[in-house]
């Protein structure tokens, strides 16, 4: 089935490598902001999933479109907390480079 | 939906109320006087913690979303008591002058994140499955950077809130394919199409990884030591006992329901993730210094214990699981109360600090080795009982080279418990922490924790009630 002109698997390759890209970006970036932004990518990730299942397999009821909206609205709750405690980070190491927060260790 | 209906969440809405009521209190009370904000929030909590213990309905609410069962309502109210004990623990700390300013917000944080463990476990879909899940950890996250005046406290904050938001997007990943593959996200239905194609399998892994970052089983446990360690103490045991308990049994109530028909594949999962869970966090709690990052890895250690029960996949298996977590409340927080008592009188947190403790403070000493002896699984305290029902639910599966690993590893455990009682009652220490009173609530505490080692032990009516509630697939 297509909509738009776009099939299914279109939408599932693009989230796909969007989450990766996600988990990449969260492994190798070294920037708290960054690696807040990377997660920012595995939740949109998780959105066109939910939408895309939602509007070409299962018309009949909203329920992914639903899940997508609360995801939007918890990653921005997550968001604000991680900033607060990025600038809590700033103010006590005044950096906010992952390789200098390391007062605790194995 | 009339108000009746609304009764059914009694517990949710109660502790709303709580927590407004604390908020109201935080704006009438002058700023030099903000310790009444201590007795009020705890007097609250207890008229909150007695009301959920009376006869309540069961039933379904808003189409399926929320569903409590009696068994729900036992576990709510077991969380209810240890988090009592935990604001019990934590009245002599916020009393501190440095806390004066913000007492009131960490009642509200610590109890917002209450709200959300319950949405979360009496939840009968995923939306509110999720929902209760970040309402619980974001909270959480921010009370790990409590003492914002301490960079450790400030580093486990970020680590959590970066890792638990990581681990929360593999989880959603996974959620996303299993509504795509079943095209539904209640509980019940997931469970009537689940029909095991490649596709499912992959969103089912990342389900449990997602979830295992919240139990902390072991390839997914690096964030547990540094967020326990630099969280100020009664967070800590909050994390380690309230959180790791309400995860644990939405887990297990998950698998039980939604992914019945998997049961195979998630017992082999499971069977690998408890083998390493129990090695490794044994391995790693030896070779610790910090009391509190020995307490972070011998939990580690409890949870692997835990996946057995879940493992048995049967009426015992979910009994064994409750039962093990209600002794586990009492013993782990017995633990940990002595640990923030001496954190808070003294500052001090090392193991060798802890050197020839028993002359000077015998009573503390006693508690503790009760309390490594219920963590350890040594038989006259309710431990014993509790890791022997998750190892029977797990041979009545046929998994005895497993349960062989997990006797194993409870008598390697034993051996860092006994570390800590060594060093309070043989090691010599020339300077051993002096002698002092602790405050009413922190013995009230303990008495608490003490008699529910005791009494979960040998009173069987809790275990048959928990057995009575319990269902199998």
């Amino acid at each position: 089935m297509e909509r738009y002109g776009i099939p299914l698997e279109g939408f599932l390759v693009i989230s796909t490598a969007m989450f990766f890209i996600g988990i990449y970006g969260f492994l190798v970036r070294k920037n708290l902001i960054t690696m807040l932004m990377s997660i920012e990518l595995i939740l949109n990730s998780v959105n066109i999933n939910f939408v895309a299942f939602n509007s070409y397999l299962f018309p009949e009821n909203m329920q992914g479109n639903f899940f997508a909206l609360i995801v939007v609205a918890i990653a921005a709750a997550e968001a604000s907390v991680a900033i607060a405690l990025i600038i809590n980070i700033y103010r006590r190491f005044s950096n906010i480079e992952v390789e200098n927060i390391d007062e605790m260790k194995y | 939906m009339n108000l009746d209906q609304f009764l059914i969440m009694r517990h949710e809405l109660l502790l709303i109320g709580v927590v407004l009521l604390v908020l109201i209190a935080e704006l009438f009370i002058k700023s030099d006087k903000k310790h009444h904000v201590i007795p009020i929030a705890l007097i609250l909590f207890l008229l909150y913690t007695i009301v959920g213990f009376l006869p309540a309905k069961t039933g379904v609410l808003f189409g399926g979303m929320y569903q409590t069962s009696e068994l729900v309502i036992l576990f709510k109210n077991i969380l209810n008591v240890a988090v009592f004990i935990i604001l019990l623990q934590s009245a002599s700390w916020l009393r501190k002058d440095i806390n004066h300013e913000r007492i009131s917000e960490f009642y509200i944080i610590l109890l917002s994140s209450l709200i959300g463990m319950n949405f979360m476990i009496s939840a009968g879909d995923f939306l509110m499955f999720y929902l209760g899940l970040e309402t619980a950890t974001i909270p959480l996250t921010a009370l790990a950077a409590f003492d914002k005046y301490k960079n450790k406290s400030a580093e486990a904050g970020i680590k959590f809130i970066l890792s638990s938001a990581l681990s929360s997007g593999i989880l959603l990943f996974g959620l996303s394919i299993l509504y795509g593959t079943t095209g539904s996200i209640y509980f019940t239905e997931v469970a009537e199409k689940l029909v095991a194609s490649p596709l499912l399998v992959l969103g089912f892994i990342f389900f449990v990884s997602g979830m295992s970052f919240k139990i902390s089983l072991v390839p997914f446990h690096f964030w547990t030591a540094d967020v326990y360690e630099g969280a100020p103490v009664n967070v800590t045991s909050f994390l380690s006992v309230v959180s790791k308990g309400a995860a644990a049994f939405i887990f297990m109530v998950i698998l039980f329901t939604v992914f019945k028909s998997l049961s195979n594949m998630w017992g082999d999962v499971l069977y690998l993730l408890s083998i390493l869970t129990m090695t490794i966090g044994n391995l790693f709690a030896m070779r610790q210094k910090n009391m509190k990052r020995f307490l972070a890895f011998s939990s580690i250690a409890q949870a692997g214990f835990i996946l057995l029960g879940i493992m048995g996949a049967s009426e015992l298996g979910m009994t064994s699981v409750v039962y093990f977590v209600l002794v586990y409340v009492f013993s782990n927080l017995a633990a940990f109360g002595v640990v923030s008592v001496i954190s808070d009188k003294t500052g001090l947190e090392s193991m060798d600090d802890y050197n020839g403790m028993y002359r000077t403070n015998p009573k503390l000493s006693l508690i503790m080795m009760l309390a490594l002896f219920s963590l350890a699984g040594i038989p006259p305290v309710a431990g014993f009982f509790g890791k022997f029902f998750l190892f029977t639910s797990a041979a009545s599966k046929g998994y005895y080279w497993l349960v062989l690993i997990a006797v194993l590893n409870a008598t390697v455990s034993l051996y860092y418990y006994l570390l800590v009682v060594k060093a309070m009652f043989i090691n010599k220490n020339d300077a051993p922490i002096a002698k002092f009173k602790s405050t009413f609530t922190d013995r009230l505490a303990l008495i608490i924790c003490v008699a529910g080692i005791f009494a979960i032990g040998f009173a069987s009516p809790i275990y048959e009630l928990i057995r009575k509630l319990s269902f199998g697939l």
